[in-house]
């Protein structure tokens, strides 16, 4: 039962890809039945393709593997976790996305990656920054140091506005008052003209958010939003990129490490290790059947309210990986206690479990390895 | 269902541990323009130890015979045997010019020690102490701060020229006096921002706690961090140093003739610039060499010393 | 912001007083007094022209003559010229003196800040190397040594431009250069490295996240951030450029209150002197102050808390 998608991609005759007219997408019941058509046909039109993309940075020290080889879909609307620890390449990847990487020294050295029916690789440097912004929005971790300090907040959001959708000034100063307020901060006209600085951390976040979604993009991509942001002003960011995303259909493919928060928020979920997806497939499957030892340390070492105190902090053993040299092993074989031979010689496949859509790179819980069948 | 601890194969370390100064040593090695520099700087510095003996003539000797077998002209370069030519009075250039060298290295490292030796205990006193202290200190490096450099060197060479003061070693002593006294106040607020920051980590408390005395834990603890600053600031101060005993010596008010500050030779020489345009041409390079010298000398200490600010691989 | 500029503004006061004191501390302390020229003068005739300029008068009751006359804007006598005091020699020279000064600054910036802004795009490029070059050679050239290679070339060799005076615009263009020369070079540097400081950080990735054109990156964001830690600069060579201005006036002989200056320092002319010294040092305090407020002004993180 390790069919890939290409050989699930058999027959090319014409399915229908559509929502009936009176169904939104941005509805409970509208994402159920765009599931369904997506299940059933598999090469409908999706909003995001990724098919073998690789990008690597290459230092003195050697070439590092940020992004190995990683392939997945987004469909129009969807929340998409990408989970991992730091350096497992996810922001690297998001970065690749909208061709940002930073040259010197990294580079996308191969792949595909097709946005909304577009092949992004193909475009010229021109064509490329006319979808930045306008169809993908971006939404960074500090927003101390993401927002001009010197420029107001209202110029900052309005520029994409002007520059993407061609507006007045005075329109685009009306819409940056519409999307303040849209992210809640009180006031939002008085406010057009003030600094950064004179905002607090959520509130810039905020103002992030509103600039990243200005000119109503299709896709959101949010690395780490709340991770420089207190806990009790996370929920209230990511209830706030939630219910946009929702509003407005704008899919979002939310970065992050903690999984709780992916938990929350997202309809599937990527894990990512050393530059490789090692687990993909529902929020719902991955959080109860879990089939890598990667995401068992993971969801085992949330720290547990109803946990007795004083039991220890699990954490995952050893070190992480090394980049510049991947081996042919599996790249988790050195710190997994579930270790054997073969995993040390071999790296598994992404192979299918037992749910759609679930899959999962590990020899010991596919079919007739040796953790099968149990958790 | 806990995942059991595994043994760990630990990745092998891949770089060898090094300290500090061994780091910088070998980023500083790798900073062509440094080294160039540095290679320079001690060119100069054997030139103003040795000058006397490796100069080819007396700097003050003045050749007047070959100048009338020439038409009474400063000879040029390659002439009778001078290597760079002579100055009006027959004065080898090349001699004066090891003498220049000389008088600039000597106003250069003894006017950094005058800085060091002022600056460093008026910042660390500022630091340390804090409250009224800091206040005062500050204040006062302020009022000195305010006043043009070069306007209060002038005013105290051309007041106290005259005076035994002013006379002795050449008149040197004046200007390492003169020069030092506006340049110890840069120092001073470096050390007191450095000692500022070092004084809150924890490892003061605890030697406190232990009974250290405050000089000590100054002096063996907080300074030593701060060489690094420290030095970095004493050789990029240097040039200014050079530059100013340069313009003391153009405008006639520096070192005492017949001695041959490269500033003196530049005014000499631009009487003479029709004719003999190598007396202003050498001495030219001179300067621009040890400004040059020092500078990306000091550049290759900051960027060695704290690589974060440079951020290049 | 206020408040910080009315601060600024009292603190002249101590920094001018002391100056004020130093400087006449020093003219007073130096041998030899105001008379001892080349010719000695009969006693009596010193002893009258001491009591005409009030020179027997008691120390303190001199400095306070003194600085009262400055505080009314009176400059006191020249005792050199006996002719003319010494607002009537700044008079006659404040002109040419301000007008080099404002020439050289404005060049400075108008070459210096480019320079640095195209180095820092073209990191590592051609123009970054020539632009650094040729900040080295004016780090490395003294004014006055600048002064007398400009005219060894360009008056001497190329007689494309004069030698001295003020008399026409192409007078202007030699002394202009070789003032801002040191300038030029210490702006393109900061401006430089502070651009590059601004192309790593974060907002830039912003910037290009939203799909703005890479020009207005560099005009709209990058530049003015860059600029901030460079105005700090601008004050020490502001102060720079007041001191440099009459060594070259005496080089190109320029009829500016910095010749006058220079002329006063050889002929030991006190009066001259002291009111000059305190002026100059009064001119850098307040450009000094105008570049502190203007810093505070561009920086919004400043102006607005």
């Amino acid at each position: 039962m390790t069919l890939t998608d290409d050989q699930n991609r058999a027959s090319e005759e014409p399915v229908v890809t559509e929502l009936p007219e009176n169904v939104s997408i941005a509805t409970e019941e509208g994402r159920k039945l765009a599931e369904q058509l997506a299940d059933a046909a598999p090469h409908a039109k999706r909003l995001l393709e990724v098919r073998n993309l690789s990008t690597q940075f290459f230092t003195k020290d050697g070439t590092v593997h940020a992004v190995d080889d990683v392939s997945f879909e987004l469909d129009y609307g969807e929340t998409l976790g990408l989970v991992g620890e730091s350096g497992c390449g996810k922001s690297v990847t998001a970065l690749s996305l909208v061709r940002l990487v930073p040259y010197p020294p990294g580079r996308i050295v191969s792949g595909e990656i097709i946005f909304d029916g577009i092949d992004v690789m193909k475009l010229s440097n021109e064509e490329m920054r006319l979808l930045r912004g306008k169809k993908i929005g971006f939404i960074f971790q500090d927003p101390l140091t993401s927002l001009n300090p010197t420029l107001p907040i209202g110029f900052q959001i309005a520029e994409s506005a002007r520059i993407h959708l061609g507006v007045s000034r005075k329109a685009a100063a009306d819409r940056a008052v519409e999307l303040l307020s849209k992210v809640g901060i009180p006031r939002a006209r008085e406010r057009l003209g003030d600094y950064p600085h004179q905002f607090s951390g959520g509130m810039r976040q905020r103002v992030m958010i509103a600039i990243a979604l200005a000119c109503d993009p299709m896709l959101l991509l949010a690395d780490e939003p709340t991770t420089a942001l207190d806990v009790t002003i996370q929920a209230q960011i990511l209830e706030l990129i939630r219910s946009l995303s929702e509003e407005f259909g704008t899919a979002v493919i939310l970065i992050t490490h903690d999984l709780g928060i992916a938990a929350g928020m997202c309809h599937r979920v990527n894990v990512m290790y050393a530059g490789r997806i090692v687990e993909t497939g529902k929020v719902d499957d991955i959080f109860e059947h879990p089939q890598m030892p990667y995401a068992w340390g993971l969801l085992g070492s949330l720290p547990r309210i109803d946990e007795e105190r004083g039991t220890r902090l699990r954490t995952i053993e050893g070190m992480p990986p090394d980049l510049i040299n991947p081996g042919p092993e599996c790249r988790f074989s050195p710190r997994c206690a579930y270790v054997h031979d073969k995993c040390r010689e071999v790296e598994p496949e992404l192979s299918s479990r037992a749910e759609p859509g679930h899959r999962a790179r590990c020899w010991a819980t596919e079919p007739g390895g040796w953790l099968n069948g149990s958790q | 269902m806990a995942t059991r601890t595994a043994t760990i194969d630990a990745a092998p370390l891949r770089t060898r541990p090094t300290s500090l100064w061994r780091d910088a040593f070998s980023r500083l090695i790798r900073n062509r323009l440094a080294i160039v520099g540095g290679i320079i700087v001690l060119t100069l510095l054997v030139l103003a130890v040795f000058g006397p003996y490796l100069a080819p003539y007396p700097y003050d000797q003045q050749n007047i015979d070959q100048l009338a077998r020439h038409g009474n002209l400063p000879l040029g370069p390659g002439v009778e045997g001078h290597l760079l030519g002579t100055d009006a009075l027959g004065r080898d250039l090349l001699s004066r010019l090891f003498d220049g060298a000389r008088i600039s290295m000597t106003v250069a490292f003894v006017v950094q020690a005058v800085v060091l030796l002022i600056g460093v205990p008026v910042g660390a006193l500022a630091a340390w102490f804090g409250g009224r202290i800091d206040q005062y200190l500050m204040r006062i490096t302020d009022v000195v701060y305010a006043f043009p450099d070069l306007l209060f060197i002038i005013l105290l060479s051309v007041a106290f020229r005259e005076t035994f003061f002013g006379q002795a070693l050449d008149g040197l002593l004046l200007i390492f006096v003169a020069i030092g006294i506006v340049g110890w106040v840069g120092m001073a607020r470096l050390v007191r921002g450095q000692l500022l920051s070092l004084k809150e980590q924890e490892f003061v408390e605890a030697a406190r706690a232990i009974g250290v005395s405050d000089f000590k834990i100054v002096t063996r603890h907080l300074l030593p961090n701060a060489i690094g600053p420290m030095i970095v600031a004493v050789t990029l101060g240097i040039p200014g140093a050079i530059l100013a005993e340069a313009t003391l010596g153009f405008l006639g008010i520096g070192v005492q003739r017949p001695r041959a500050s490269w500033g003196v030779l530049i005014n000499d020489g631009s009487l003479w610039m029709r004719v003999s345009p190598h007396m202003v041409i050498f001495p030219a390079i001179a300067i621009a060499l040890a400004l040059l010298s020092f500078t990306f000398l000091g550049d290759g200490l900051r960027d060695a010393l704290d690589p974060k600010l440079k951020g290049k691989q | 912001m206020l408040g910080y500029i009315v601060r600024r503004v009292l603190w002249l006061i101590p920094v001018l007083f002391v100056v004020s004191v130093i400087t006449f501390a020093m003219m007073h302390a130096a041998p030899g007094g105001p008379w001892a020229r080349d010719k000695k003068l009969p006693a009596n005739v010193v002893a009258a022209l001491n009591h005409k300029y009030g020179l027997d008068d008691p120390i303190p009751v001199q400095y306070l003559t003194w600085a009262g006359n400055l505080l009314r804007g009176d400059l006191g006598p020249s005792y050199q010229y006996i002719d003319r005091s010494v607002n009537d020699i700044v008079a006659q020279g404040i002109g040419v003196t301000a007008q080099l000064g404002i020439m050289a600054f404005l060049l400075s910036i108008a070459v210096g800040i480019p320079l640095g802004v195209i180095a820092a795009l073209r990191h590592n490029g051609l123009p970054d190397y020539s632009a650094t070059f040729v900040s080295m050679l004016g780090i490395a050239t003294p004014s006055f040594i600048l002064a007398e290679l400009l005219i060894l070339v360009f008056s001497v060799q190329l007689h494309w431009f004069p030698t001295g005076g003020w008399r026409t615009p192409a007078n202007w263009v030699l002394p202009t250069i070789a003032l801002s020369g040191f300038e030029i070079a210490q702006i393109a540097r900061y401006t430089r490295a502070s651009m590059l400081e601004v192309t790593r950080r974060d907002y830039v990735r912003t910037a290009q996240s939203k799909g703005l054109r890479e020009r207005t990156i560099v005009v709209v964001h990058m530049i003015r951030n860059a600029l901030i830690p460079v105005v700090t600069v601008l004050g020490p060579l502001l102060a720079f450029l007041v001191t440099g201005s009459f060594i070259i006036e005496t080089i190109f002989n320029l009829p500016g209150i910095g010749r006058f200056y220079v002329l006063g320092i050889a002929q030991r002319d006190y009066g001259l002197i002291m009111a000059m010294t305190v002026l100059y040092a009064a001119a850098v305090a307040v450009l000094n102050l105008v570049v502190d407020v203007l810093y505070a002004y561009i920086d919004p993180r400043i102006r607005y808390s």
